[in-house]
């Protein structure tokens, strides 16, 4: 097509619609050159902007105007324009934003990932991981909310949210009505349904999804495993309600927990209803697909089914070769 | 968090509802959300405070979802979500007022009232408590008690001796 | 004397009425504009004046007129930016408390310039005594014609409404004040799109400061070239200084910009010197958001030469050793007073005001409010200034609004120019607790740089 935008992204040049903004422009290249994105979601319309993690430098406007622009712009929200040139992990005051960001972001975030739900699949831990400081500089009491059932099904847990505010848009575009928000301001904001109150509708688990963080967590799966010791397999039914296409966490032969698909992103493909979520755990239920993809990077391909591959090793490494026959071992006593 | 328990109903008065109703027609059909803060200042003008009764009877009369006027009535600072003494004393609290003694003055209002900041006094008639600027740091310290939000300037302890007086016999 | 655009007729009783007022000259703007000038014509002469923002950022008002998208079809809006928080400012309480037919003459021919048919003033709430008076001004004008269906015969229709806000410093920022006017939470949108193209319920719109739309009605009165005649360079017009502090005559005063810092502090026609013999140690120029500034950089620039009230030499030598003139609110500090505090009670302020939407700023301001009161409160230590100043740069530039710049440059400023008094309370917490520092090298002459 000819009306397409051209726009280089740390060097890579890709054609993109008018209108996509730079993450979407970064996410059609792949790669580690895509800013990581803790508010944005794109099947949520007005998302993005507030986590500031995905800012870039744009070291040219445009090819009309090819002036820089003066601040580092969140790219989850900024429209590409044709010529326009991007820098993100190429930037280091980029790298320094963003570790920025992470260290704000941390710093009234609980160290509970021990006993957090969302461990090995929250977003906030990878972008630690990946971006963040190895210690912290805050030397204060973090705030504290007291824990919260939101119905029967959804815990909220508000010391570990970020105020992405997908929830809330969540609630607004797929549900029918809205009676959680984000109450107060400052950093004594919180997610709340100011009157105790449950959330009841036919989608409001999918404020569970949505959540980069263990704040809105799934009460049914509640401490009864870590999310890499089960096994997501795909499976979909017949649902009046909903598309039916889930993934089925598995322990043995038990279904722990249902959720949505996940992209590569963290996004759902389908948001579902709390009928596939929470009621129909048994696999009689469903009609199994196959095993999910996982990325080999993820925390949850780590204890996956049988086939363990040992690393492979350089023969002439007598240590690494020594960490190999005791990974070995000790793989095959399980 | 409220339980749903302490939460009673409420009904506004017709004198009230024809206020509602001349506020929401200063904007374009279909924007009557508008209307919001000032119906909430009106309502708090009234009760004193805002209930979460009142909140819902604001949510039904704008037709919008409670949470929407949660929302709003908790981002801000002017509106009360606990009841207050009859009189709040608003002190300034912010850089100018403080370089011309305004922290003074907030705690000898403490003490004269004998309360903490944000307590009401026993015979319910005041509580006082810091605000941000309140845009007049060339007449501070100052403070300003609602719901017309009078406006008192230059206070001295003498000063605040008097408020106080004329606000009793009030 | 300057010469005096705005407050002329203060001093006249009942002023703040429509009849004095329009004896004193007023609303002839409105019957110039609407009957002589095409709605272009006025912009150009806005234009022409070169006034520039009188709210703190100093765009040129004419060209964000200029700026507004006139799609066929869809309703303008004018709306006023009466939220004035900022610290240290107080002039447009001043002007609708005593003039407030000058802003509702500007507002008129504000609409008519941007052919807007319904204008809003949004107000902070608290200033809900002059809610009052603007509203009743509007009744004048509409019962004398200046307001509702055909004015003055032109054909041009406006209705002005006065909205109150709830108590939220960020409301002061254009689009979380349209947010507000919406009915919603005071949350900055995010740019683009600028409120010229979608603003008010999806509209185009312009948001202008109190001051900025009174000033438009000199323009109109003595066209934009008389008005640009007046100040210095791009620096037009006069301007509304709230003064405040340790001086001995706080007040708002209309200024030419142009004059010299130190006249306006020292002189009796202004602040008249610095309260109880004492003296001068800092002064905030601009409202709290603007870098702190020694007594002896705010009154000369780096080279010497005397600094002058000017958006362009409040501002000269950058952070490094100037400031900005940003809304008018000169606050002064005497020799007493404890930048460490000052600086701990601005942070507070901005803590408290932040809006939570963005992380920088929502967890940011907080932080440094912290790490302040640790080191007012004798409990500091030496790595925390470093850390205040990684702090504040890590939330300048990057949040979605300016408020957290605005609660950045205090911190940086006073850390910059203030160092020495902010260690002396990590080495001798105790005796920061009982004395402060004082005057110290403040206001030594500045060492001029001896590089060409």
């Amino acid at each position: 097509m000819s009306d397409k935008i051209k726009v280089t992204i740390d060097g890579i040049p890709v054609e993109v619609e008018p209108r996509t903004s730079i993450l979407n422009a970064a996410r059609q290249i792949g790669g580690d050159i895509v800013p990581p994105a803790m508010c944005y979601y794109s099947k949520l319309e007005g998302s993005g902007g507030k986590c500031r993690t995905c800012l870039v430098k744009v070291s040219k406007g445009s090819e009309k105007d090819p002036r820089p622009m003066p601040k580092l712009v969140a790219s989850c929200r900024t429209t590409v324009m044709d010529g326009m040139e991007v820098q993100n992990i190429t930037s280091p005051e980029v790298i320094e934003a963003r570790k920025g960001v992470v260290e704000m972001l941390l710093i009234n975030h609980p160290l509970d990932c021990p006993i957090c739900d969302q461990a090995g699949e929250c977003h906030l831990q990878d972008l630690s991981y990946e971006h963040g400081a190895a210690t912290t500089r805050y030397e204060f009491d973090r705030r504290t909310f007291d824990r919260v059932d939101i119905g029967d099904k959804i815990q909220l847990h508000m010391n570990r949210c970020i105020l992405c505010y997908r929830c809330v848009f969540t609630a607004d575009q797929i549900t029918n009505n809205r009676v959680h928000g984000v109450l107060g301001r400052g950093d004594h904001a919180e997610i709340s349904t100011y009157i105790e109150k449950a959330i009841d509708n036919d989608f409001s688990g999918n404020v569970i999804d949505v959540c980069p963080v263990g704040a809105l967590t799934d009460k049914t799966f509640r401490f009864k495993n870590r999310v890499w010791f089960t096994k997501p397999v795909e499976a979909h039914r017949d649902c009046p309600t909903c598309s039916g296409k889930v993934t089925l966490w598995y322990k043995g032969e038990e279904v722990l927990r249902v959720t949505a698909r996940k992209d590569v992103y963290g996004e759902v493909e389908d948001f579902i209803c709390n009928t596939c979520r929470f009621d129909k755990k048994s696999t009689n239920d469903w009609v199994i697909e196959g095993p999910r993809q996982v990325s080999r990077q993820s925390v949850i391909n780590a204890n996956h089914y049988d086939t363990l591959q040992p690393l492979p090793v350089i023969k002439k490494n007598p240590e690494l070769m020594q960490a190999n026959k005791e990974q070995f071992e000790r793989a095959t006593k399980f | 968090m409220l339980r749903v328990e302490e939460v009673q109903s409420v009904e506004f008065s017709s004198a009230l509802i024809s206020k509602f109703d001349e506020i929401v027609s200063r904007y374009p059909e279909g924007r009557s959300k508008s209307a919001l803060l000032p119906i909430l200042h009106e309502v708090q003008a009234v009760y004193g405070w805002l209930s979460s009764a009142a909140m819902d009877k604001v949510a039904e009369y704008l037709n919008i979802q409670p949470i929407e006027v949660y929302e709003v009535a908790t981002f801000y600072t002017m509106f009360f979500l606990k009841p207050q003494g009859k009189y709040v004393l608003e002190v300034c609290r912010t850089g100018p007022c403080c370089l011309v003694g305004a922290e003074k003055i907030m705690d000898y209002i403490g003490q004269k009232l004998g309360v903490k900041e944000g307590e009401v006094t026993a015979d319910g008639l005041f509580s006082y408590r810091g605000v941000e600027c309140l845009a007049a740091c060339g007449y501070a310290p100052v403070l300003q008690i609602g719901p017309e939000y009078t406006f008192y300037e230059n206070l001295t302890p003498e000063s605040v001796d008097q408020l106080i007086e004329n606000l009793k016999n009030k | 004397m300057g010469r005096k655009l705005l407050l002329e007729h203060i001093n006249v009783p009942g002023i703040n009425t429509f009849q004095v007022y329009k004896e004193k000259g007023g609303y002839r703007a409105v019957e110039k504009a609407l009957k002589t000038m095409s709605s272009d014509d006025v912009v150009e002469e806005v234009k022409k004046s070169g006034l520039r923002g009188r709210g703190g950022a100093g765009f040129p008002t004419g060209m964000k007129w200029s700026f507004l998208a006139k799609p066929e079809g869809v309703p303008r809006y004018l709306v006023c930016n009466a939220d004035e928080s900022e610290p240290g400012t107080f002039k447009d309480r001043y002007l609708m408390t005593h003039i407030p037919h000058a802003l509702i003459e500007g507002m008129i021919v504000g609409s008519y310039a941007l052919g807007a048919n319904t204008s809003y003033i949004y107000v902070r709430g608290e200033m809900m005594p002059q809610i009052r008076i603007l509203e009743k001004a509007i009744a004048e004008a509409k019962a004398a014609g200046y307001l509702g269906k055909n004015i003055l015969g032109s054909g041009y229709d406006l209705e002005i409404y006065v909205q109150p806000g709830g108590g939220a410093y960020i409301c002061g920022e254009e689009t979380a004040l349209l947010e507000s006017l919406e009915g919603k939470r005071g949350n900055p949108r995010i740019k683009p799109p600028f409120p010229a193209i979608a603003g008010l319920y999806g509209c185009p719109t312009v948001v202008n400061n109190v001051e900025s739309i009174a000033a438009t009605v000199p323009i109109v009165n003595e066209g934009g070239e008389e008005y640009a005649k007046i100040g210095i360079g791009r620096s037009t017009g006069t301007k509304l200084i709230s003064a405040s502090g340790n001086i001995n005559k706080p007040g708002v005063y209309e200024i030419e910009l142009g004059l010299s810092v130190e006249d306006f502090i020292y002189s009796d026609e202004y602040c008249g010197g610095i309260a109880n013999g004492k003296r001068l140690k800092a002064v905030v120029a601009g409202g709290s958001s603007v870098p702190i500034l020694p007594a002896n950089l705010i009154l000369n620039l780096a080279n010497g030469d005397k600094r002058l009230m000017s958006y362009e030499s409040l501002s000269e030598g950058g952070f490094a050793t100037g400031t900005m003139l940003g809304s008018g609110g000169f606050v002064v500090l005497d020799e007493d007073q404890c930048i460490v505090r000052n600086t701990w009670n601005f942070s507070r302020f901005y803590h408290h005001e932040s809006c939570g939407q963005c992380s920088p700023c929502r967890e940011g301001t907080g932080w440094m409010e912290k790490v302040l009161h640790r080191l007012e409160y004798g409990h500091g230590k030496m790595s925390d200034i470093d850390l205040l100043v990684d702090v504040s740069k890590k939330i300048e530039g990057n949040t979605i609004c300016p408020l957290g710049d605005a609660a950045a440059w205090p911190v940086a400023s006073a850390i910059r120019h203030f160092r020495d008094e902010f260690e002396w309370h990590v080495k001798e917490p105790k005796l920061a607790l009982e004395r402060n520092y004082g005057l110290a090298h403040y206001a030594d002459p500045i060492k001029i740089a001896e590089e060409v």
